[in-house]
């Protein structure tokens, strides 16, 4: 085959190796890849489903910073002892607005994707002051300091923006509130923040939880970590969800 | 290379004059590499694998993990299914006259309360620590009662959660908000303290008055709490919140109000009800 016997032009340039070489990784890469853009099945729309509102980001941004995915798996894996301890198994729907999603097996603490709701405000505030208290056999670091530190959030509508950028599907109005959203959802009794909008927050966010999280009248950090841990997976209502494992594969 | 190579030619390769025979690869290697084709094309085609337009070839063996995992966990609630059902319609009270279910309950209830409430009442039910207000519930001193019946209301429907209309709720003030002096709470706190015999700074006379005046409508006349309304015995040796000055001057301050989730969002009857067995063999069982 003449062709082949032409290989001895590529081994014997460098560049015109590379740039082949780079060739075939492409193919490879469009065939393993490209369908994931447009198989109907990766991401399965669920309803229920929504963008972090603005304290649940910030909680999250915070959950990043200190670390916890190092320690802390968000995915159920479609297993038995997985279903049956932390709840239904993951879906890829539910971290479709998570930029980056915090997927994972290694797990030295349990997994958190469905830990909102599972134990009370004052819990979380206990177990993160001295994770000992309530769980002897813990190994995890005390985070006592998020409460001494207050949260103004004047740079939260600017992270709601480079989140649409990456394709959140923030609106507009969602943007301009989000400083507003912010305090109104850590202070439905406008304790501190006077134009406090609760119902707002809730019309923008459905299934966002209002309350004063971590029982301080300031929004603290301490307030959006809670704020995001309680909603973790609760979005979507299992009850109405329909399992069809014929619509789409693995 | 020995001279015998020579007549396997070479692959007409030459470097600087190295020359590089065209030796033949071992069969068993060839062979192999084979048998990887063919188990690959057979891959394939039993198992979900080529993406096409709408979706990716689905596979003839029809394998999916969403099947596979409902199947398995089919498969345990199959073995259990009929002591199940027989526990979901029995009556709480009825659990500990039948071994049979009270078996399967009390060994149920105990992996139910390892997996959702041992975070609070701690791995051991002993509630990890007096005094950081999470209930131990070995011993006999019981919040909202110690029947089978109130912890199965409990495990429910839970406590002050706000999800649930039927929670069981009652708000201790927060007495240190305008509603007593300083003086006053450093008395009731030595009032409260004298009853188990504690010594305090304040004066126990002038706390039995204030104690008289604000805190036995829900506590009751000598203290030893309502179950009706969650409130405290206060007599007995054991603070949810801490027995120490500091500990009770805090609670009589802010009003401790300890919250648990509604369960009956989680987990099914069963479930519940064998979590409460569970619950109420552990010894302090009324």
């Amino acid at each position: 085959m003449a062709i082949l016997d032409k290989h001895a032009v590529l081994e014997k340039n460098a560049t015109l190796l590379l740039v082949f070489s780079l060739l075939v990784v492409t193919v490879g890469g469009i065939v393993e890849i490209a369908p994931l853009f447009y198989l109907e099945n990766t991401i399965e729309d669920v309803e229920g489903v929504r963008p972090y509102s603005p304290l649940e980001m910030e909680g999250r941004n915070i959950y990043i910073r200190e670390g916890c995915y190092v320690c802390h798996s968000q995915m159920i894996r479609p297993m038995r002892d997985e279903v049956e301890r932390y709840g239904h198994y993951s879906l890829a729907a539910e971290s479709q607005y998570d930029h980056p999603f915090q997927w994972g097996s290694k797990r030295t603490g349990p997994d958190l994707a469905r830990v909102g709701g599972r134990y009370s405000d004052e819990w979380h505030v206990d177990h993160l002051v001295n994770p000992q208290s309530v769980v002897p056999e813990s190994v995890m670091p005390k985070y006592g300091y998020l409460l001494d530190r207050p949260l103004d959030g004047r740079y939260i509508g600017d992270v709601l923006r480079t989140n649409r950028t990456v394709g959140v599907p923030y609106t507009d109005e969602q943007i301009e509130l989000a400083v507003a959203d912010f305090k109104s959802q850590a202070d439905p009794d406008a304790m501190v923040f006077e134009d406090s909008d609760p119902d707002g927050v809730v019309e923008r966010y459905p299934g966002a939880q209002v309350r004063n999280f971590d029982g301080q009248p300031q929004v603290t950090e301490m307030d959006a970590l809670i704020a995001y841990m309680q909603m973790l997976g609760t979005l979507v209502d299992f009850s109405e969800f329909e399992q069809t494992p014929g619509d789409w594969i693995r | 290379m020995s001279d015998k190579k020579h007549d396997v030619g070479t692959t007409g390769h030459e470097w600087d004059g190295i020359k590089e025979f065209n030796n033949p690869l071992p069969r068993w290697w060839v062979w192999t590499f084979y048998a990887t084709i063919v188990w690959g094309i057979g891959y394939t085609i039993a198992y979900p694998a080529w993406p096409l337009i709408n979706g990716a070839t689905p596979g003839v063996l029809g394998y999916s993990t969403r099947t596979e995992v409902a199947t398995e966990i089919d498969r345990f609630a199959e073995m259990n299914a009929e002591v199940k059902a027989e526990l979901a319609a029995m009556d709480v009270t009825e659990i500990a006259g039948n071994e049979a279910v009270q078996n399967y309950a009390i060994q149920s209830g105990r992996a139910t309360f390892a997996t959702y409430c041992s975070q609070c009442h701690g791995r051991g039910a002993d509630g990890v620590a007096e005094g950081n207000g999470y209930p131990n519930l070995l011993d006999d001193d019981w919040l909202w009662g110690g029947d089978i019946e109130a912890i199965t209301y409990t495990v429910t429907h839970g406590i002050r959660n706000g999800t649930d209309d039927d929670a069981r709720f009652s708000e201790m003030p927060a007495f240190g908000d305008d509603y007593l002096s300083d003086e006053e709470i450093t008395n009731v706190v030595a009032y409260v303290r004298s009853l188990s015999g504690l010594e305090s700074r304040g004066d126990v006379e002038a706390g039995s008055v204030v104690f008289a005046d604000n805190c036995t409508a829900c506590h009751g006349e000598n203290a030893q709490g309502d179950r009706e309304q969650g409130a405290p015995n206060l007599t007995d040796a054991i603070w949810l919140y801490g027995g120490d000055e500091a500990s009770v001057e805090h609670s009589v301050r802010v009003g401790p109000k300890g919250a648990m989730p509604n369960w009956n969002a989680r987990l099914d009857e069963a479930q519940i009800k064998a979590v409460a067995a569970y619950v109420h063999q552990l010894g302090g069982g009324e």
